[in-house]
């Protein structure tokens, strides 16, 4: 098999780290088996929809896009989580970010799939999804989604990839005592690391170079994003703001989700002492800029659509305000921004609990400000009469229900088997030291010290 | 060159639908059941609606109101919003200045139906039906070549439609002229929500002909586009009452 | 008594209490241009408005871009110095006084140009007396009312310690009123330790909260257009797009006001490479974000293509205003490729040919003559196989790879010069954020919905304010660091003793600290 000569990096939480990895619970079974449950309704419901057509939702005219591109933009935004904390920190130099890159960038990979999912779920004829390889549109604010999505999936897989492949190669050499298969897979996987200090030099390097690359895709992904609505004339979606404010929304969702992946890894795998409380005092110091720029951008969009009073954008305006998405609205402003700053600001500190709590808020708010953008415009649309009172006449069915649900169930699915086949913090970025007897003899602290070579 | 314009002239009209139901059945659109057209999702690619659509306390009340009505075919415009966004050409601006819909090509995504302020563009929800004795009495037309599927051919599932200006009996008028070996006359074809309007105040044309109608009603003072704020040029040109 | 160290002394201290020959000229050259603006202003408010070249549509002109232009470099001082105080840079010490003086001196100049852009100037105190809150004149008001009292605050505080320093060490033949000036803005400074526990928590929290004030203030005058129905203006992405272009163009200001203490105090042992390159990365990211946000607010209005706002960008892509906007656009990628080119370019590139300044010249030299031509100035029949579309666009395409050339073959000879390529770049963008202004302002003016399109020229009147404001900024700046140290002496010791702490410290740090400006160490609420 493998040279049993590779090097390791030393760390002293390497047994925590790699004890998920040595077994799978009865817990986790049932949680599978659920989660699956919920998959397969989610399968059923979209077998209706293939067959009988996309009437089995609850869209309309003049609602054509409802719950799926929601969820298509809240996934893309959840995306940016594992990325920002990765990519753009570490273009920062942040250092502490290190022990939760993997589990960040876990969600990156995760959601990204189930963004394109919502997409394929959301078209009336998947059939003909070739068509737009056959004879794509570049003039089309889609097809630049469709190329700056599918870019974004396939470098976020190898940047995931490249950052695990040290580890990969430890479970190879430690994890003597799993399944053949599994241990075949890490050799495969591992693609014969050996860790020398030349290898890792490479890697950093690829990493720092990506990094600047990734930047640069996570800005343009969910611009790109935006302006699949903010490049129609359509009043509410056509602001100039929109790129910014979806991008800041991406990033805060995806921020605030890692502090939920976190703080269940922690509890249920028993890492207090890898990912300590000092991470997730440095998220919420994240956050709480993030909830105060997103009160800023939501200031700017609105003040100027409320001075303008252009009166097919006051439509929209009002129905967010007073009309039938306030209740929706003013929820979200609370969930999103009033109790969340309250419980970063005063009750947070060291506090994950309470931390985990204002970052479910933030992710459910977030999701309800894709829809409160989304959908308004749709049901004040210039020359449609809109039939019913109510929610603009739009009401989504179970349908959009269950398969929203399972793209979830999905998500979560991912993620937890993953946890249990690799390790979610990463071993040698948050290494001391390589293993003293296998070091080469080379001096021992430029392996570390070339970081950030200047 | 050729640019189809109708210029509709609401003092005219009578508002007695007879366009729409006229589009309806040259162009098959399906119909759809009552729950499902309450929920908005009937199609009338040629629409008879109070204006302003959505009644405020500006338009009055009963019985001072000051709605009127308003027909409306798809605008044709010269900078098609909804042609912009379509990720895969299925909708596009031909050199007649005609906006056409491709259903062979269309992938569903809704995107152009998003796009169009004037909400000319319809999806179909479900497989399109028609009940028996309209399922008999569809029309034959059928506009198909290598790949394109155009007109009043019936529509598959989750595609979108709109109107076309009756393309098919462009299409015929031009087959007719190339038979008896003449050029082909720009007063040849109307629509057929042209043809059958009650009260004779919808007129088809040539924009580029200096003699033609439209041409002609385009500089009465009383000429107006819809939503032209928003820069789409619309090739449909009403004249205003009064 | 407070001690000095000697090197401090030297440069810092000793130089306030001489007055050179250049200095004396200097301020003479600026006062007379002060004093031209001055007569131009009075002959303003004497004969009106109406010597102006404003006109009907064109009622804000140039007074309103130098009046965004001053309020956006002030930027530079306070959110640059705070935010680097927040996230505790060390690097910092020895610019944040530099800046926070912009600061001040730029709000001043600033809003003497919304006074001298008025009808009724004598009116001013109406704004209080019948101010209504729903206008956002009022908002701005405010806003820069507490920005001005919070900043001279924030200049204020650090210099408390160093006037108490001057106070002690100055030398015995300096004027008895300099004396009596640091002792009463020493406020009885002793520098026990009470008083500086207490300076630096007030300092820490003036940073915190200056911020928002700093973002709110460039938001609020970006409303002043947006919540207009301008088309052009009426645009929900101003506040951020206004703040990020107030903080480029602030470290604009930042790199030419440091560079050119450094030169004229010789202050090159404390504004080092360091400051230079930290800042300079700083300055590329607001570099890309600024076009990102010059993107999506051109990109919507050019896909909306709407009736009344595309006339708005069409007259800055392709007409009258195309030659500010381009010269606009060509500045800010200039001075992002005068920073980014020396961390591109390898150590050995001067050895090719393509890397000669040599070559630049006279690629540069190229294409402008091929650019003049395409202007058909002088219309020459012999050049006139440049109708045909193709010659045209293949001219287009070699003024463009001309100017490429040029940028390779400069970049060797920036990567020699860091504080030369960084004062350049930081003259390209004022020079590019003063036309953005412009560029956001004027095109709105001059096409209005229901009036006749307009050309706006700005007259005498109106240059000579602006040339005079312009000295009268750089005169309060140089004026002021003739009497106060342009570094400030206390936090560049206190950067001198952590340094020495940390030198001493066996275990690496984590990061090199150089590197982590970004990285949230002191930042408490």
């Amino acid at each position: 098999m493998h040279l049993a000569t590779s090097y390791h990096p030393q760390n002293k939480h390497e047994d925590t780290i790699l004890s998920p990895l040595r077994r799978i619970t009865f817990v986790d079974r049932w949680l599978w088996a659920v989660l699956l449950g919920v998959m397969g309704l989610g399968a059923y419901a979209y077998s209706r929809q293939w067959v009988f057509g996309l009437g089995v939702t609850g869209m309309n005219r003049p609602v054509y896009w409802g719950v799926y591109i929601t969820n298509f933009v809240f996934f893309i935004g959840l995306a940016h989580s594992g990325t920002f904390i990765s990519a753009i920190l570490r273009l920062a130099g942040a250092g502490w970010r290190k022990p939760l890159t993997r589990a960040a960038e876990a969600i990156t990979l995760f959601s990204l799939p189930f963004g394109v999912a919502s997409i394929l779920i959301d078209m009336g004829r998947p059939d003909r999804v070739l068509n737009v390889i056959f004879y794509g549109r570049f003039q089309s604010p889609l097809l630049w989604d469709f190329t700056a999505v599918s870019l974004y999936l396939f470098s976020s897989v190898v940047f995931f990839y490249l950052s695990l492949l040290p580890d990969i190669a430890l479970c190879r050499d430690r994890l003597t005592e799993a399944p053949l298969w599994q241990q075949r897979v890490y050799g495969f996987l591992a693609f014969g690391w050996q860790g020398r200090p030349e290898q890792f030099h490479r890697l950093e390097r690829v990493l720092d170079g990506m990094a600047i690359f990734m930047t640069m895709l996570v800005v343009t992904v969910h611009t790109v994003v935006s302006w699949v609505f903010g490049m129609t004339v359509q009043p509410g979606w056509h602001t100039a703001l929109i790129g910014p404010f979806f991008l800041l929304g991406a990033i805060f969702s995806g921020t605030a989700a890692v502090v939920i992946a976190l703080a269940i890894l922690r509890r249920v795998y028993h890492m207090q002492e890898v990912l300590t409380v000092s991470l997730f005092n440095s998220l919420r110091k994240l956050l709480i800029v993030f909830t105060l720029g997103w009160l800023y951008m939501m200031v700017a969009e609105h003040l100027t659509q409320f001075y303008g009073s252009l009166p097919d954008e006051m439509e929209v305006f009002w129905q967010k305000f007073t009309g039938a998405f306030a209740p929706l609205f003013w929820l979200m402003f609370l969930i999103v921004f009033v109790l969340p700053l309250i419980i970063f600001v005063f009750l947070g500190k060291n506090r994950i609990g309470w931390m985990v709590a204002a970052s479910v808020l933030i992710n459910v708010g977030m999701w309800l400000e894709r829809f409160l953008v989304i959908v308004p415009t749709e049901t004040r649309p210039r020359l449609v009469s809109t039939l019913m009172a109510g929610m603009g006449n739009y009401q989504p069915t179970w349908v959009e229900g269950a398969i929203t649900a399972s793209l979830f169930a999905g998500m979560v699915l991912l993620y937890a088997v993953f946890t249990r086949l690799f390790p979610v913090v990463p071993i040698w970025e948050t290494a001391e030291a390589v293993e003293a007897e296998t070091l080469p003899a080379r001096p021992r602290r430029s392996l570390f010290g070339m970081r950030r070579s200047r | 060159m050729t640019r189809w314009a109708m210029v509709i002239d609401l003092e005219k009209c009578v508002a007695c639908q007879g366009c729409s139901i006229a589009c309806r059945f040259e162009n098959n659109t399906p119909a759809v059941s009552p729950e499902q057209a309450a929920r908005g999702r009937a199609i009338r690619w040629n629409d008879v609606f109070p204006f302003p659509v959505n009644p405020t306390e500006d338009t009055g009340e009963y019985p001072n109101v000051k709605a009127r009505y308003m027909t409306r075919p798809c605008m044709h415009c010269e900078n098609p919003p909804c042609t912009k966004v379509c990720p895969v050409l299925a909708t596009y601006k031909d050199e007649e200045g005609l906006v056409r819909q491709n259903y062979s090509r269309c992938i569903g995504c809704r995107f152009c139906t998003v796009a169009c302020p004037y909400g000319v563009r319809y999806f179909n929800w479900y497989a399109p039906q028609w009940e028996d004795p309209l399922a008999l009495r569809l029309n034959p037309d059928r506009l198909e070549s290598r790949g394109v599927l155009e007109g009043p051919a019936v529509r598959p599932k989750g595609v979108v439609e709109k109107c076309t200006f009756c393309i098919h009996r462009l299409a015929k008028a031009r087959a007719r002229a190339e038979a008896e070996g003449r050029a082909f006359r720009g007063d040849e074809y109307v629509p057929a929500c042209v043809q059958t309007c009650t009260g004779k105040a919808r007129y088809f044309g040539d924009l580029d002909d200096p003699n033609s109608t439209v041409t002609q009603l385009e500089k009465s003072p009383r000429a107006f586009r819809l939503l032209e704020e928003v820069g789409t040029h619309p090739k449909v040109i009403y004249l205003r009452e009064g | 008594m407070l001690a000095i160290d000697a090197r401090d002394k030297e440069k810092i201290v000793a130089p306030l209490f001489r007055t050179p020959r250049a200095f004396v000229l200097l301020v003479l050259i600026l006062s007379a241009l002060i004093a031209i603006g001055v007569a131009a202003y009075v002959r303003q408010v004497t004969l009106g408005l109406g010597v102006t070249a404003m006109d009907r549509p064109v009622y804000w002109s140039t007074y309103m871009v130098n009046f965004v232009f001053f309020i956006g470099i002030s930027h530079a001082g306070t959110l640059i110095s705070a935010i680097l105080r927040v996230t505790g840079a060390e690097w910092r010490r020895p610019i944040t006084r530099v800046a926070e003086a912009i600061t001040v001196f730029a709000l001043m100049v600033g809003t003497l140009q919304i006074v001298i852009d008025m009808g009724r100037p004598d009116r001013l105190p109406f704004t209080l007396l019948y101010g209504r809150l729903q206008s956002p004149i009022l908002w701005d008001i405010v806003s820069v009312t507490v920005y001005f009292l919070s900043s001279i605050t924030y200049l204020y505080l650090p210099l408390m310690p160093d006037a108490a320093i001057l106070r002690d060490n100055c030398p015995s033949d300096a004027p008895a009123w300099q004396r009596k000036l640091y002792i009463v803005l020493a406020l009885g400074w002793r520098g026990n330790h009470e008083q500086w526990v207490r300076l630096e928590k007030a300092i820490a929290v003036l940073a915190v909260l200056i911020i928002p004030v700093a973002v709110s203030v460039h938001s609020i005058i970006s409303w002043i257009l947006a919540t207009t129905v301008q088309p052009g203006w009426h645009s929900t992405i101003f506040g951020p797009y206004f703040v990020v272009g107030a903080i480029f163009s602030g470290i604009g200001a930042l790199f030419l006001a440091m560079t050119g203490v450094r030169k004229a105090l010789g202050l090159e042992s404390y504004i080092g490479l360091r400051q230079y390159r930290n800042l300079g990365l700083l300055f590329i990211a607001m570099n890309a974000i600024w076009f990102y946000f010059t993107y999506a607010e051109h990109l919507g209005i050019a896909t909306g293509q709407q009736v009344e706002e595309f006339p708005v960008l069409a007259s800055k892509l392709w007409g009258s205003f195309a030659p500010t906007f381009w010269v606009m656009a060509l500045a800010m990628v200039a001075a992002f490729w005068v920073l980014v080119a020396p961390l591109l370019v390898p150590a050995g590139a001067a050895k090719v040919a393509l890397f000669r300044p040599r070559l630049a010249l006279a690629s540069a030299s190229t294409a402008l003559i091929l650019f003049g031509i395409l202007q058909r100035i002088p219309m020459a029949p012999t050049l006139a196989a440049l109708d045909t579309p193709n010659a045209t666009t293949a001219a287009w395409v070699g003024v463009i790879v001309m100017l490429m050339l040029a940028g390779l073959g400069v970049a060797p000879w920036l990567k020699a010069r860091p504080v030369t390529a960084t004062a350049i770049a930081g003259g390209l963008v004022l020079a590019g954020m003063w036309l953005e202004r412009w560029n956001i302002i004027l095109p709105t003016m001059t096409h209005p919905r229901l009036i006749p399109y307009a050309v706006y020229t700005p007259s005498l009147t109106e240059i000579l304010i602006t040339v005079g404001s312009l000295a009268l900024f750089t005169l309060l700046f140089v004026v002021f660091f003739k009497f106060f140290p342009s570094v400030s002496i206390w936090e560049v010791a206190e950067g001198r003793v952590i340094e020495e702490a940390r030198s001493k410290i066996v275990v690496p740090a984590p990061e090199p600290s150089e590197a982590g400006w970004l990285r949230p160490r002191r930042f408490k609420l």
